[in-house]
This record gives C-alpha cells, structure tokens and sequence, in this order.
C-alpha cells in the first residue's frame, strides 16, 4: 500500500485516460478491436516499464543513477528523439479491424469485418497510405519514374513520364509551380511547428517552475542560460527541430511523397513509419522475454552452486557454442515450415505474420541470454560470500528471501545495462536476417523488407535510392539515439565508470 | 599442458552432443519429415507417393530413434537420428538435400571464405588498435571526444548500408573493382579488395571503442603510474608499456574467433557473390536445404569449441600467472 500512496497521480491518471479512449473509440467507430500477440506483450512491457518506475522512483540506488542519466547531455537528445519513435510505435501496436459498409450484411443483421487489421497509426496517416501509385516515383516527384504510352486526346500516341496521381497533383503547372510550392509548403509546416514549439516550450517551463516552487520568470532565465542540471535547453533545441521537421512532414506528406514510392507504387515513408513498429518490437520484446530467464537462471546458478550451477552452465554453454546466425536461421526455417503446414491457426494474413514476429523475438532471445546469464553468475558468486549474505545465512534466512532482498538489487544495474545495450544490435540484426530470408514475414513492414526490395533494384538505371535512404535515415536516428542513450544509462550505473 | 588440452576435448563431448540434440529435435521433431516434404515439393497436390519417395531418397523414411524392425545394432543405427545426427561426429555430412556430397563442397568452400575472413581479421586487428592508440593517446581531449562520437556513428550504421554504399561508389560511380563476383589464383585479388575493406571499414567503430576501453583501464594501473614516475616521455610509457600489456586481452579475446574464420562471413560473401562457405549457407537457407544448414550448425558449434580451448591456451602463452591444471 505504500507503493501506491507514494507513486505519482500521473501513474494513474494516464493509463486510465487510455483506457476510456480505447473503449470510447472501439464503441463510437463500431470496429473489432484485435489484440495481436505482440500487441499484447507491448502493453505488458509498458506496464513492466510503468512498474519500474514506480520503484525505481522510490530506491535512492535506482533513483540516483537515473537522474544522472537526466542530467546527461547526449542521452537526454537521445531520449527525446527515443520518446517520438516510441509514440509512434504504441500508437500502431494499437489494432483493429473495420467494419465492412456492405448492404447486404445489413440486411442479415450480421457485421462482416475487413480482413484488414489497422492501427491507430494507419488511421492518423490515411492519405499517406491511401495515395497508391502505379509504380516507382522519386521523392517529390510529380510524375512516374518510368517512361508509357500515353494516349493524348487527339489519338496520337506518345512516350513520357505520366503525371502521378496523388503527387503533386494539385499543381497545375508543374514545372513552374513545382518548387514555390514546395518552399511554400516546407514554411507553412515550419511556422505551424513553431507555434506547436512555443505551446510546448511554455508548458514545460510552468511544469519546471511547479516542481521547483519558482517564478517562471526565473526558471526561463534558468533554462535559457543552460543552468540547470537537467539540460533543458539542449532540450527545447532538439524539440525545436522535431517540431518543425514533424509539422513541415505533416504539411507536405499528403501532397507529395516525400521519400517516393516503392515497385507496387506505396508510399516509402508510410512503410518507413511502419517499419518502426517492427524495429522496436524485436529490440524491446526480445529482451522482455529472454529477461526472466536469465536473470532467474545466472542469480540461481551463481547462488546455489553445486549441480544447479552445472546444469545451467551446461545449457548456455551448448547453446552460445552453436552460432546465433545457423541457430536462428535453422529455427525460423522450422517455424516456416510448421506455419506453411497450419495455415488454419492464422485469422488474417497480419496475424501470420504477428506470429512470425514474435517467434523470432522468442528464437533471438533464446540465443542472447547466454550472455547475460553468464555475467549474473559471475557476480552472485562473488556476491554470495559477501559478510551481509553470509549475516542473512547465519540468521536464517530463507535462500528466496536473502535472492530478493540483497542479491537482486545489487545486479539490478548489470540487467539493465545489457538491456539497453542490447537494444541497438538487435535492431541492426533485424535487418540482416530480414535479408538473409531469416528476418520478419516478407508481407510485414521493417527496415530490413525495405532494404532487402531496394537492393534488387540496384542494378537499375538511374538508380532508385530512395527506399534506401529513407531506411537508412529512419535506422539510423533509432539506433544513434539508442546508442547514446545506452552510453549514458552505463556510464551513470556501471560502478566501475563511476568511480572514475 | 597436453594433459588439460586433452582433458578439455572431451568437456567438449557433451556439449557437442546437446549441439546435436538441440538441431535434431529442430529438425526432425518439430516437423515431421513428412512436413518437410509437403514443403519442397509444394503444398497442394502432391501424391502420398511422392512424399513417400522424396523420403526414401534422403533417407527420411526411417524411424527416428529406434528401429525395431532391423536386428542387432542395426536397431539403433537404422534410424534418422543416427544417420543423420550421430554420424556427424565422425564429420560424416552426408549428402545434400539435392544430393551433393557436403563433405566435399565444404573442403572447396572454404577457401574463398578464408580468403577474404583472414586479410579482415588481420588488418582490421591492426586498423582498430592503431585507431584506439591514438584515441587514448590523446584522452581526455576533444580528439577524444569526437573520435568517440564518430565510433558510435560508425557502429549505428547498419553493415547492410556500409555493403551497398561501398558497391555504389567503389564498383559502379568509380569503376575501380567489379562489384562482385570471384575468380580462382592471383586474379582473385581483385575480387577480394572490396568486400575486405568494407567489413573493416563496418568494424572500426564497435572495434575502437572497445579496444580504447581496454587501453584505458590498462593506463589507469600501477605500473603505468612507475613508469611516469621514472620520467618516461608519454609516448613511450602507451607505446612501450601500455600497448604490450592491452594487447593481451586483445589478443586472446580475438583467438576465439580465429577457427570460425574459416565460416566466413554471411552478408558479405552473397552480397559479392564470393563461393565461401558464408553464401553456402545462405544458399542453402534460401532453397531450405536442411541437410547443409544441420551440417553447418555442427561445424559451426566445433569450430567455437575449438576457439575456446584455443584462448585458454593462449592466456598461458601470454600470460604466465596463469596456470592450466
């Protein structure tokens, strides 16, 4: 009961006020909501992470650290930008199927939904993934990459690049039009972004000066003259520049295709926004599901010693002695084939490939555990003959109790740097077993599909790049910011730096 | 000496046995063989026959572990599990899916993908310790700082794009290399280049950081501080001192991936086409052929086993406090 008087209102008030607006929306819109097994294990993990806090809010050993990972320069960037793809990842972990507008089931009195699972996000982005057009399209194009044969009204018949349908498609001379209308576009959104900026920024500000019990005035003096301990203005920065990026995006997406369309004529940066879904999935959920194992399995083998320990050293000996690439290979390729044989267990076709998904994130889990469960031995047996332990022995002390009271919490700080360590190679991995034929269903999103199309078109004259670029940027800003976040959560944990 | 080398041969024994354990119940317990036959020969329409046959001709047709028709030892060795797993130990792969000997396509294999594992293992050593000299040389500094930041805009970068990028501007805007492809004796070299300075190019980041770590921990210890005291110039005292004392755990931390060398590398070998056993294995994936990918994985698994007796080993040779019993 403790844990709840002290934990924060906020800790409350926001899953609550998702929840309403869950059910609200699902009853308002009539769609039937589809809670994908990955879905459900995002929402497990936000609850583990909400659970984390709390605690960690409330232990000085949790608390300190953290609030020096706050207080550092490149990770607070990092977690801002971490923050805006985490966003858009939760709001597509949200799914649902439409209902079908069919007359004829109406008169049956029975609603037929669309074999389409969508999420949140694809209905904030319709136009986006709407706007199809026949085949590749350069970014900010206005007409087809590849030359057809048109037929001009007088029926004469010509070669050119036809007129895109979608982008563009409000120019009426789009040679002259072209790039004022870009320019004018790109200041709009600017503007716009600003205005959200200063909404944003004053808030904080208030929010600061609450906490703190201080004049606004003071503390925007404060935060303008970098002087407080968190960087705030380092901060609004980088807030700046997202905002203005994200609204110049908002304002110019509908119009044109800004990072062009793909061989089937989708739109590369909806895939793009996509595939972020599918990145942070198997970066954090790999690491939920291998985390009880091995931290349960290191602790107790380095604890009780004897033929425990020998047990489990034989296992995560066996198995970090065959290569990650052939064992994940192998299992997916034994997952393939047990999928192609029940095709009956799969609603819809994201459902199959949901399924795919987090099969992966289990068989990636089950070779990286190794590592871990290995460094948690280490340190228990070293914890195990410290004088406390040995105190709670001699007093007695059930061997559950003395794991959970002084062994766990001195370990905490290695389990939580491997995680966040893990994060980025694991978002890199994806996309090399994606282009190995290893990697996530071919019909999902992810960096890797992305990649793996584009290369095939290299060959192509004048290259299509932009599906590259567009992967290239949207990895590289994840993983960037992971690694320096992850940076900052070890140097802030790790004793060993911080004695430095 | 020879006494614990052997000793830990047979430790080995049991772990390659789970090895084998682990890919046969993934192979064949998982699915069927019956199931691996709907998939090559395709889902629908396809005769019991057929499945029947395409068993016969790999030998899936057996029981799986224990044959109770057959007589004597015949028992136990007429079996899938035998045939298949046990045989392995004797590095007896058998036959393809397709029906090639692996065996020999292994022994061909194996040097192209050496060809290019080794020129990497080597410079890349040498490129990363030159690079992490350097960054701790002037540590604390903002050549420090920023040879810092670029290793982890190095490492954040996906080696996919290092390949492509490599590709486009060396093979095709500048037409200095063919962008893939492989060539027997010396004319291989040219085929070589490419693919070799890309995966050092793609390691540099992840590898300097980690070596500067260790070259810092190694300056912050005693004898670094004696030899200042000595009044040793600095550049003697890392040169001298230091870089023969980092290199210990560079070195015998790299050991253990000497003997999986001979894998050679996945990504690399099919994005250039190079015949190693690397696009062996993707091959064999892409086409599902179990029997090479099994085969892989076991070779694979002794070839790690080896790297870990190979470091122990190492850490005697290098370091005499310690002692192997």
């Amino acid at each position: 009961m403790k844990f709840i008087r002290s934990a924060h209102p906020m800790f409350f008030i926001i899953p609550i006020l998702l929840i309403v607006a869950y059910i609200v929306g699902i009853t308002q819109s009539g769609a039937m909501p589809v809670v994908l097994w990955t879905d459900a294990l995002v929402y497990l993990l936000v609850f583990a992470i909400a659970v984390f806090i709390a605690y960690a809010s409330r232990k000085e050993h949790m608390s300190d650290p953290w609030r020096q990972v706050f207080q550092h320069r490149f990770g607070m960037v990092a977690l801002v930008v971490l923050s805006f793809y985490v966003v858009i990842g939760l709001l597509d972990s949200v799914h649902f199927r439409l209902q079908l507008a069919d007359e004829n089931t109406q008169i049956q009195e029975q609603v037929n939904y669309s074999g389409d699972v969508l999420s949140v996000l694809d209905v904030l982005v319709t136009p986006i993934r709407e706007q199809e057009e026949k085949t590749y399209s350069a970014p900010f194009a206005t007409h087809l990459f590849a030359k057809e044969t048109i037929e001009q009204e007088d029926g004469s018949r010509v070669r050119e690049y036809p007129r895109l349908q979608y982008g563009g498609a409000h120019l009426q001379d789009t040679e002259a039009d072209w790039l004022s209308d870009i320019l004018k576009h790109v200041l709009q959104g600017s503007a716009i972004g600003f205005v959200f900026w200063i909404v944003l920024a004053i808030a904080i500000v208030i929010m600061i000066a609450m906490h703190r019990r201080a004049s606004v005035f003071e503390i925007t003096k404060l935060v303008a003259g970098n002087k407080t301990a968190v960087p705030w203005r380092l901060v609004l920065i980088t807030l700046l520049i997202m905002s203005a990026l994200i609204a110049t995006i908002i304002v110019l997406a509908p119009k044109y295709h800004i990072f062009g369309t793909d061989k089937v004529g989708q739109d590369v940066f909806y895939q793009s926004l996509k595939s972020i879904r599918t990145g942070l999935v198997i970066g954090t959920l790999t690491t939920l599901i291998m985390l009880p194992f091995a931290v349960m399995l290191g602790i107790m083998a380095g604890y009780l010693k004897g033929w425990v320990d020998d047990i489990i050293q034989y296992l995560y000996t066996t198995l970090s002695s065959i290569p990650g690439v052939l064992l994940i290979a192998a299992a997916v390729l034994m997952m393939q084939v047990y999928m192609a044989n029940h095709p009956e267990m799969f609603a819809t076709d994201a459902e199959r490939a949901d399924i795919r998904l987090f099969f992966l994130c289990i068989i990636l889990g089950i070779t990286s555990w190794t590592g871990l469960c290995r460094m948690l031995r280490g340190e228990t047996l070293k914890l195990r003959e410290v004088d406390y332990v040995q105190a709670s022995q001699a007093f007695g002390v059930s061997n559950f109790k003395i794991i959970w009271r002084h062994i766990q919490p001195n370990v905490m700080h290695i389990v939580l740097i491997a995680v966040v360590l893990d994060f980025s190679g694991l978002v890199l991995a994806e996309a090399v077993l994606s282009y190995v034929g290893v990697g996530v269903d071919p019909s999902m999103h992810s960096w890797g599909n992305m990649i793996n199309g584009a290369r095939l078109e290299m060959a192509r004259e004048p290259l299509v790049w932009w599906s590259l670029l567009a992967a290239f940027i949207f990895m590289f800003a994840l993983v960037l910011a992971a690694n320096l976040f992850s940076d900052a959560v070890r140097d802030a944990f790790d004793p060993r730096i911080r004695k430095q | 000496m020879l006494n614990y080398i052997i000793r830990r041969l047979f430790y080995a024994i049991p772990i390659l046995i789970g090895v084998n354990l682990i890919t046969f119940m993934l192979f064949f317990v998982v699915n069927t063989p019956d199931d691996m036959a709907h998939m090559h020969l395709g889902m629908k329409r396809v005769t019991p026959e057929a499945v029947e046959q395409w068993k016969v001709e790999r030998g899936y047709d057996k029981p799986m572990v224990f044959n109770s028709e057959a007589s004597g030892t015949d028992k136990f060795t007429e079996t899938i599990f035998f045939e298949n797993s046990v045989r392995l130990f004797a590095f007896d792969f058998g036959e393809s899916d397709e029906g090639r000997d692996i065996k020999y396509d292994i022994s061909q294999r194996m040097w192209p993908s050496l060809a290019i594992a080794l020129p990497v293992f080597v410079l890349g050593l040498l490129a990363n310790i030159t690079f992490a000299l350097i960054v701790a040389f002037f540590r604390a500094t903002y050549i420090d700082v920023w040879g810092v930041f670029i290793c982890v805009i190095l490492m954040s970068i996906s080696g996919l794009f290092y390949i492509i990028g490599g590709q486009f501007l060396i093979g095709k805007l500048l037409h200095l290399v063919p962008i893939s492809g492989y060539d027997t004796g010396a004319n291989a070299a040219k085929f070589l280049i490419l693919p070799i300075v890309i995966s050092i190019i793609a390691g540099i980041g992840s590898g300097t950081r980690w070596y500067r770590t260790i070259f810092l921990e190694e300056i912050s210890k005693d004898y670094v501080r004696t030899a200042r005291a000595k009044g040793l110039p600095e550049n003697i005292v890392l040169f001298k001192h230091v870089l023969k004392n980092g290199l210990i755990p560079i070195l015998t931390g790299a050991v253990v991936v000497l003997p999986l060398l001979f894998m050679g590398s996945l990504i690399m070998e099919s994005f250039f086409g190079i015949p190693g056993l690397g696009s062996y294995t993707i091959d064999a994936i892409q086409s599902q052929d179990f029997a090479i990918v099994r085969s892989m994985v076991f070779l694979g698994s002794v070839l790690y086993i080896i790297g870990l007796i190979l470091t122990d080993i190492s850490y005697t040779l290098v370091d005499p406090r310690v002692r192997l019993r």
